[in-house]
């Protein structure tokens, strides 16, 4: 134990000496907090867009029997998305797309209330882009979720104007049509006159094989047409999606990207710390002394990984600390992030000295830690279902087998309640630093 | 009285020996040279009775209490450390009683005194062989083992090393030294090991390697026409 301490302080000296590690040790996790707590709490900027409104005033209103639809209504919907630049003209929409003033161009032409009026074609906004991709994702994002909200609001209007007609001709009232009132019998009272009628007549009236047929489709219709409320209404809304979790609650987006963001700050740190200062050792040239009873293998890797794992906790607890200045955190839950971010450090310190005791320089330490780990954390949060079942469960061999997976999965337990738990989480990360300090013990030997 | 022994000595490395069956005793006071061509299996030897790496076969034994203090042939020192920060870890890693007067005796036999608070990485190559020599001998070591000690130093400093080792000896430490440098072995060993290709071909006094060559001069070409004869 001596030992360690002793090595443990040197390397303390030595970390407080590299005036850049230093600084990005402690500067890291502050920005990387101000950044993430930014990204997740602010919502982007409203893209801006030039608007031009060709509908004229007096056609602004769109008159569905009863229902008056007012376009602008629409229109400030659309604003919610997008900062409008109000234009009169296309030739200044374009204009305005083409030299970069605006992002994209949106466009109401004139016929929009007629079309929705007679819905015999299709109503249209026209946005014109300039030909970013990025730019054309971006006001997409923003404008369609206000189009698709707009549509709904649209189509629940047209549904009560067809709801209405429907019980117009089913039970009767009065019709307003050009100015005039006129009175609408209903196929209800229809078929009661019918049958009335028919009750009056003789058995063998020729007029009652003749109207008797009329009374039977006027049941029929009766029958039918009352069911045609709820196909009017699924056309309306063809599908809705109904949300169910497996595990009963999901993560948020935002708080997923913080276990994402701690857990890829621990990986860098711990592993590039483990394997670094590890390897330090034999560019100094300082192991071959050591080894020779000074320091035990077991103390020597103890000291190295206990150093990393320990500025990975405080760079892992810094971020979880900043970014809950910006996302609101659970803090009855400490003692859990706590749990969680100590076994992923000491995970990741442990795959740290395994890969230190490889090399023979930090530069290639440094490299193998960086080439190992970047594509396990690609390939740890493949979700499943987006590659083929054969191709995801060698994924998660490969990623159950490095220890990412599971300090993220323990991270995203402790601060969002997420599968699996984190004692399941923390227990598969033990098993891992018993083997990576394992294998490190061997390549100390080689 | 013996301060080193070694049986039978041996390291392979795959399929390559790197030293075969290396035998040999060393006084306590006895200042030993390593001599041999380039890959004889010097470094090998002292890595080995160093304890920094395994051997193949064979055996090493020291005098009971004794300790063996190494200094390798490339600066084995962390270069972030200063110099006393440097003889301060390696005395408290070695157990050094009392560790403060330690550091400053080998800071004062090394003439180090004024750059005790250097960072290594700001020491000439000279400098920080010297306190790769320090580092060696900072626990009073019954056998120092020297790996090429002068071949980075200036003439004065080499002067001085070997007034310090010289100094050391006298105290009673065996020193072995692996060198390059024929005449530096004649003039501060008593004795010498040849090596080449990894056997030991003399073992004795320096003036016996003189006479086991074929004829007269200095002892660099009686060492030379050694070799020649024996096929190397």
């Amino acid at each position: 134990m001596t030992a360690l301490r002793w090595l443990i302080g040197k390397d303390l000296r030595i970390l407080r000496r590299s005036p850049v590690l230093a600084t990005l040790l402690i500067l890291y996790p502050a920005v990387v907090a101000v950044l993430i707590g930014l990204a997740l709490s602010r919502s982007p900027g409203k893209p801006l867009v030039a608007f031009l409104n060709e509908i004229p005033p007096s056609a602004a209103t769109i008159t569905l029997g009863k229902t008056v639809i007012h376009t602008t209504t629409y229109e400030r919907q659309l604003f919610q998305a997008i900062d409008p630049v109000v234009v009169h003209s296309r030739a200044q929409a374009l204009a305005d797309v083409r030299d970069g003033t605006t992002l994209a161009a949106l466009i109401i032409p004139a016929n929009l209330p007629r079309r929705l009026a007679t819905a015999d074609e299709s109503a249209y906004v026209q946005v014109i882009y300039n030909g970013s991709a990025i730019n054309q994702s971006l006001v997409q994002t923003a404008l369609e979720s206000k189009l698709a909200a707009a549509n709904a609001e649209l189509a629940s209007q047209l549904q009560r104007v067809a709801d209405g007609y429907i019980d117009l001709l089913l039970s009767g009232g009065r019709l307003g049509f050009l100015g005039l009132s006129i009175d609408v019998l209903g196929l209800k009272a229809s078929a009661q006159i019918l049958r009335a009628v028919l009750a009056t007549l003789p058995a063998h009236s020729s007029l009652r094989a003749r109207l008797g047929p009329v009374a039977s489709f006027a049941q029929i219709a009766v029958n039918n047409l009352a069911s045609s409320k709820a196909v009017v209404g699924a056309v309306a809304a063809p599908i809705v999606a109904r949300s169910t979790f497996v595990n009963g609650a999901k993560t948020p987006l935002d708080l997923y990207a913080v276990a994402v963001a701690v857990a890829v700050s621990l990986m860098f740190v711990g592993l590039l710390l483990a394997s670094g200062m590890l390897a330090l050792e034999r560019e100094e040239n300082t192991f071959a002394r050591l080894r020779r009873g000074l320091v035990a293998p077991s103390a020597l890797l103890g000291a190295k990984a206990l150093l990393a794992a320990a500025c990975a906790f405080c760079v892992g607890f810094a971020m979880l600390a900043g970014i809950s200045a910006f996302v609101p955190l659970d803090w009855g839950r400490v003692g859990l992030w706590l749990l969680a971010i100590a076994g992923g450090a000491l995970g990741f310190a442990a795959l740290g000295v395994a890969l230190g005791a490889l090399v023979r320089d930090v530069r290639a330490a440094s490299l193998l830690a960086l080439l190992v780990s970047l594509p396990l954390v690609f390939l740890a949060l493949v979700p499943s279902g987006a590659v083929a079942a054969g191709l995801y469960d060698v994924i998660r061999v490969i990623s159950a087998v490095f220890p990412f997976k599971p300090a993220f999965e323990a991270i995203d337990a402790a601060v969002n309640r997420s599968s699996p738990g984190i004692w399941e989480s923390l227990g598969h990360l033990a098993l891992l630093i018993v083997a990576f300090g394992g294998l490190a013990r061997a390549g100390l030997r080689a | 009285m013996t301060a080193l022994s070694a049986r039978s000595l041996s390291k392979r490395f795959g399929e390559r020996v790197a030293l075969s069956e290396v035998s040999f005793e060393l006084e306590a006071g006895e200042v030993l040279a390593v001599i041999g061509p380039n890959g004889a299996g010097k470094t090998t030897l002292l890595t080995l009775l160093a304890g920094a790496a395994e051997p193949s076969g064979g055996s090493v034994a020291l005098a009971e209490g004794g300790r063996i203090g190494w200094v390798p042939q490339q600066t084995a020192v962390y270069s972030k450390l200063s110099v006393a920060e440097n003889l301060r870890l390696f005395a408290r890693l070695e157990r050094v009683g009392d560790v403060d007067a330690a550091v400053a005796a080998m800071l004062e036999q090394t003439g180090l005194v004024d750059r005790a608070a250097e960072q290594l990485g700001r020491l000439s190559g000279g400098n920080r062989q010297r306190v790769n020599i320090a580092v060696g001998l900072l626990a009073r070591p019954a056998v120092a083992l020297l790996d090429e000690p002068s071949a980075s130093l200036d003439p004065r400093q080499r002067e001085r090393l070997w007034s310090f080792i010289g100094a050391q000896a006298q105290a009673g430490t065996g020193i072995v030294f692996a060198t390059h440098d024929i005449a530096e072995a004649e003039r501060h060993a008593g004795s010498v090991l040849v090596l080449a290709d990894g056997e030991l071909l003399y073992s004795g006094p320096t003036e016996g390697l003189r006479q086991a060559g074929p004829g007269e001069g200095d002892l660099e070409t009686a060492f030379v026409e050694f070799l020649r004869e024996r096929g190397h």
